[in-house]
């Protein structure tokens, strides 16, 4: 039966299409493979203030992705934010006198965390905690010290200028 | 008191109406084992009803993506944030256009033909022919359209969102010059695959069930003359519409409503 040999291929290429999309939005979209595979180890840093860091942020190193952001809470004692990190277990000799910081990427862009190398000969391994950390700098509050000061300068030259008036 | 009594029997017969409907959906599934036996029947369901469709999805996967493409650069390079094209255009999508969309259309090719089908089966009287042979019509006729059905909207869907991410791209990059890198680096960055495409995916799934459901059922319950098997059409389309719309905003509060 010719025909009935026609329709099986084509059902045959349309499920096969149909399931090499379901692959190309798992691989290509969604990048499912870049982190499910590898191994990871964890380390911790507290920061004052974690700011827009959220869950799955990448965590990085000279600009390269080295981990991401496993989980971020509130301790309550020390009014600190307590980050984990999941970092692939190949860039295991980083310093563990490294220092945290978290940055944003462009000007609206996404917040991540930098890790810069210290000079220390032990390596972080899992478990173990980021001492030397710089918090996200708030904007509003950047700004705000920013309009301070420039409005302080411009009172206290004014100041000046009406003494040398006197 | 006229309006009264219309709006009870509407009601009552809205409910008995359902309650036909899940008792033919129950039918159905008991005929499902059936067709596993006769995996020929489901073969040529799924021609029908998935590749015949084919063509619809991607044409209008690739127009709907490059519109989002369109669109996107145009309301985001205000806000200096071209790159993030690729995210806007994947995202939109895989949660939503892909399945609500494919859905629409799958209830409009698809779904209008099945319940036509059936209804002109029943005025011609070929299942109560079937039925005097013995021959269950919901395990010979229904339930192979069901699965083909059932199986097909979720293939359709993923094809759909897939060829509109690349209509996406091939505006953004080509026509309106974002970077290639930026484009798919941004989109695998931002989308996840639990979050993003599973949930898509279930939504295609539940998306299919109820507009082959639906189209089915009104075919089969319809009254077996020409004006009721074309009222019948025209209910697939519009009931499928309905739940589909609904069941999206349903889904989507329970999906993603927390974050």
């Amino acid at each position: 039966m010719p025909h009935n040999k026609t329709q099986d291929t084509l059902v045959g290429l349309f499920v096969a299409s149909g399931i090499a999309s379901l692959f190309f939005l798992g691989l290509h979209v969604s990048n499912l493979s870049s982190f499910s595979h590898g191994k990871t180890f964890e380390v911790t840093a507290r920061f004052s203030n974690s700011g827009g860091l959220k869950v799955k942020s990448a965590v990085s190193a000279a600009g390269v992705k080295i981990g991401s952001v496993k989980s971020i809470s509130f301790d309550p004692k020390t009014y600190e934010s307590v980050v984990k990190m999941d970092i692939d277990a190949q860039y295991k000799t980083l310093p563990d006198d490294s220092s945290a910081s978290v940055f944003t990427a462009g000007l609206l862009g996404e917040q991540y965390v930098s890790l810069d190398g210290g000079g220390s000969d032990d390596y972080l391994k899992n478990g173990s905690k980021i001492e030397i950390t710089n918090s996200a700098i708030i904007l509003e509050k950047a700004l705000g010290q920013f309009l301070f000061k420039s409005a302080e300068e411009k009172k206290g030259s004014d100041d000046k200028k009406g003494s040398g008036k006197k | 008191m006229e309006f009264f009594q219309n709006l009870g029997a509407s009601t009552r017969s809205s409910f008995t109406k359902l309650g036909r409907g899940s008792y033919f959906l129950v039918h159905l599934f008991a005929g499902i084992s059936s067709v596993l036996v006769r995996p020929r029947l489901l073969l040529k369901q799924l021609h029908s009803v998935g590749v015949l469709s084919f063509l619809i999805i991607s044409v209008s996967g690739l127009f709907v993506g490059m519109v989002l493409g369109l669109q996107g650069f145009y309301i985001l390079s205000r806000f200096g944030a071209e790159e993030t094209l690729g995210v806007m255009v994947a995202a939109s999508l895989v949660r939503e256009l892909g399945p609500v969309v494919t859905a629409l259309l799958f209830a409009g090719r698809a779904g209008s033909a099945l319940t036509a089908e059936i209804g002109l089966m029943k005025a011609t009287e070929q299942l109560s022919g079937m039925e005097m042979m013995a021959i269950d019509p919901i395990k010979r006729i229904i339930s192979p359209r069901f699965l083909a059905g059932f199986l097909s909207m979720p293939l359709l869907a993923a094809l759909f969102s897939c060829i509109g991410v690349i209509g996406g791209q091939l505006v953004g990059t080509g026509l309106l010059g974002v970077d290639d890198g930026a484009y798919w680096s941004q989109m695998q960055a931002n989308l996840d695959f639990q979050n993003d495409i599973v949930n898509g995916v279930i939504k295609s799934i539940i998306f299919g069930f109820v507009t082959t459901w639906i189209a089915l059922f009104e075919g089969y319950d319809c009254i077996p003359t020409a004006e009721g098997v074309s009222r019948a059409t025209t209910r697939t389309v519009v009931n499928s519409a309905f739940s589909i719309l609904g069941l999206d905003f349903i889904l989507t509060a329970l999906m993603f409503g927390d974050n």
